[in-house]
């Protein structure tokens, strides 16, 4: 036995969770799987959240009623992604937006494909683009491009910027 | 001290494993209930403190989530502790002592099915001499239970008879999960799974949450002394057979002259023996009648549960209840509270 004294070990540390999304988050990846988007409406303050949320953090009671949004949506704000990383969808530049579905009240982070970056606009409508193969996840959802619509005014969205 | 009373408990059953409650609809459920229980509201509420663990829920900032279930918006009085809720519900305690508020809301909560509690507890011991081993809490638990049988302190017989009871006990208790019941004799005939602990030794693991409501009006149990001590971390640098941090805990707390029920939270049925004589007390008192942590185990959860069985045997009519909570490896940290009619 070596009189060298030990000054380093390796002590890998791992730990492994199988992660339930609880029955909220379980019906909006249901829904997903059909190509539908569900938020969830706070009985109380009407708010309708997306991804949906099974307690109402400003009344604090459980969220009852369950609705379909979408697919439409406007930029609240958005950021450009000019650089690459891992597991990007789209080739950058493109834009990181907060997308307000229709008929939510939360705006959703998300991307912005099929539109030059330097046409991003705050009050851009835009509808989401599925995937071809719907996956219980909301990247189902590869990204949110022009609809065509007119440009809607900040005054229609400031509330939930 | 100012006079603390706790006004409501609830507590969601125990599940082996809940897959439909996320953790905000846990927290929204039973502090609803433990509110409903004092007959106050959200409004009412002046501090909250939560008891979850990170690693336990498999997510980082599990507790922040948690709070969409309080209605935390605009900014409410919030604190935190990784630790079981009895120790949220002690800063809750603290803070009453402050003078300013008058209601406080205590909560915890765990799922042990999300991953492995062995594991995660595996981890909390000393990084560098214990942890690479991957001692879990159920070798340890064994290396105590054989130092209490060399020291001739406890028999596998009365690891047994606390099974036995135990199991009795939380049958009736409805938030328990049941189990097979079990005879003291049938436990002794089947096979170590860490000698000399049985599987029926340890606790059986579940999800859930508790919620208690303390208030500085005379509406419920009174908070008659509480008071929390740690031994140290490390297992080998302390005689496993006994606790000096529960006795110093019970005498600042004022002592358990007069006790009448004790609500435990022991993991192992080798342990009870270790906390009764901590706290100068033995098996002619009621022994958590709730069935105790041995069969509702919810990390983070069961130690508040004491305190919340301890204040629903003072409403039944006991004298002197005392409810004790445990964190850390092999009874290392100990919390007692001691509950009397208001």
């Amino acid at each position: 036995m070596s009189d060298d004294p030990v000054t380093r070990f390796k002590a890998p540390v791992r730990l492994d969770y199988t992660v339930t999304a609880g029955s909220v988050t379980a019906d909006f990846l249901r829904e997903i799987l059909k190509g539908r988007l569900v938020g969830r409406r706070c009985p109380d303050c009407r708010c309708v959240y997306l991804p949906p949320r099974s307690a109402c953090p400003t009344c604090g009671v459980i969220t009852t009623e369950q609705i379909e949004v979408g697919p439409n949506g406007t930029v609240t704000t958005f950021s450009v992604i000019r650089f690459p990383f891992e597991g990007q969808v789209l080739e950058p530049p493109y834009a990181c937006a907060h997308v307000l579905v229709d008929g939510t009240d939360t705006p959703l982070l998300h991307i912005v494909g099929n539109c030059d970056v330097d046409d991003m606009r705050m009050g851009m409508r835009v509808r989401a683009v599925w995937a071809e193969e719907l996956k219980p996840t909301l990247a189902s959802v590869r990204y949110f491009e022009p609809n065509g619509e007119p440009d809607v005014t900040y005054d229609s969205f400031s509330g939930h910027v | 001290m100012r006079p603390v009373y706790v006004a409501g408990f609830a507590e969601l059953p125990h599940l082996l494993q809940d897959n439909l409650l996320d953790e905000p609809e846990m927290v929204q459920r039973v502090t609803a209930a433990a509110l409903a229980d004092a007959g106050l509201g959200r409004d009412d509420v002046g501090f909250t403190c939560s008891g979850s663990n990170d690693y336990v829920m498999g997510r980082p900032f599990s507790f922040a989530t948690a709070l969409d279930g309080l209605g935390a918006w605009p900014p409410i009085r919030e604190s935190h502790v990784e630790m079981d809720g009895a120790w949220a519900l002690y800063e809750a305690w603290v803070r009453l002592q402050h003078g300013d508020v008058d209601v406080a809301l205590a909560y915890g909560f765990g799922k042990s099915s999300l991953g492995s509690v062995e594991a995660v507890r595996t981890l909390e011991l000393d990084p560098y001499s214990l942890a690479p081993l991957g001692i879990g809490p159920l070798p340890l638990a064994a290396l105590q239970a054989r130092a209490l049988l060399d020291a001739g302190l406890a028999t596998e017989a009365d690891f047994a008879a606390v099974v036995e009871r135990s199991r009795r006990d939380g049958n009736r208790n409805h938030t328990a999960p049941m189990t097979e019941a079990m005879s003291a004799a049938h436990a002794l005939t089947l096979p170590y799974i860490s000698s000399p602990l049985r599987g029926h030794d340890g606790p059986v693991r579940t999800d859930g949450a508790a919620a208690i409501v303390l208030s500085t009006e005379p509406v419920g149990p009174r908070i008659a002394g509480i008071s929390h001590c740690i031994d140290a971390h490390q297992p080998g640098f302390r005689d496993l057979t006994v606790s000096r941090s529960i006795a110093t805990a019970a005498a600042a707390a004022g002592g358990t002259s007069g006790v009448d029920v004790v609500e435990l939270h022991v993991e192992y049925s080798s342990q009870e023996g270790i906390v009764l004589r901590a706290l100068g007390l033995d098996s002619s008192v009621s022994v958590s009648p709730s069935g105790g942590a041995l069969v509702a185990n919810t990390p983070m959860v069961a130690g508040l549960c004491r305190i919340g069985h301890a204040a629903n045997a003072v409403r039944g009519g006991a004298k002197r209840a005392l409810a004790h909570a445990t964190s850390g490896p092999l009874l290392q940290h100990n919390l007692i509270c001691i509950l009397e009619p208001a």
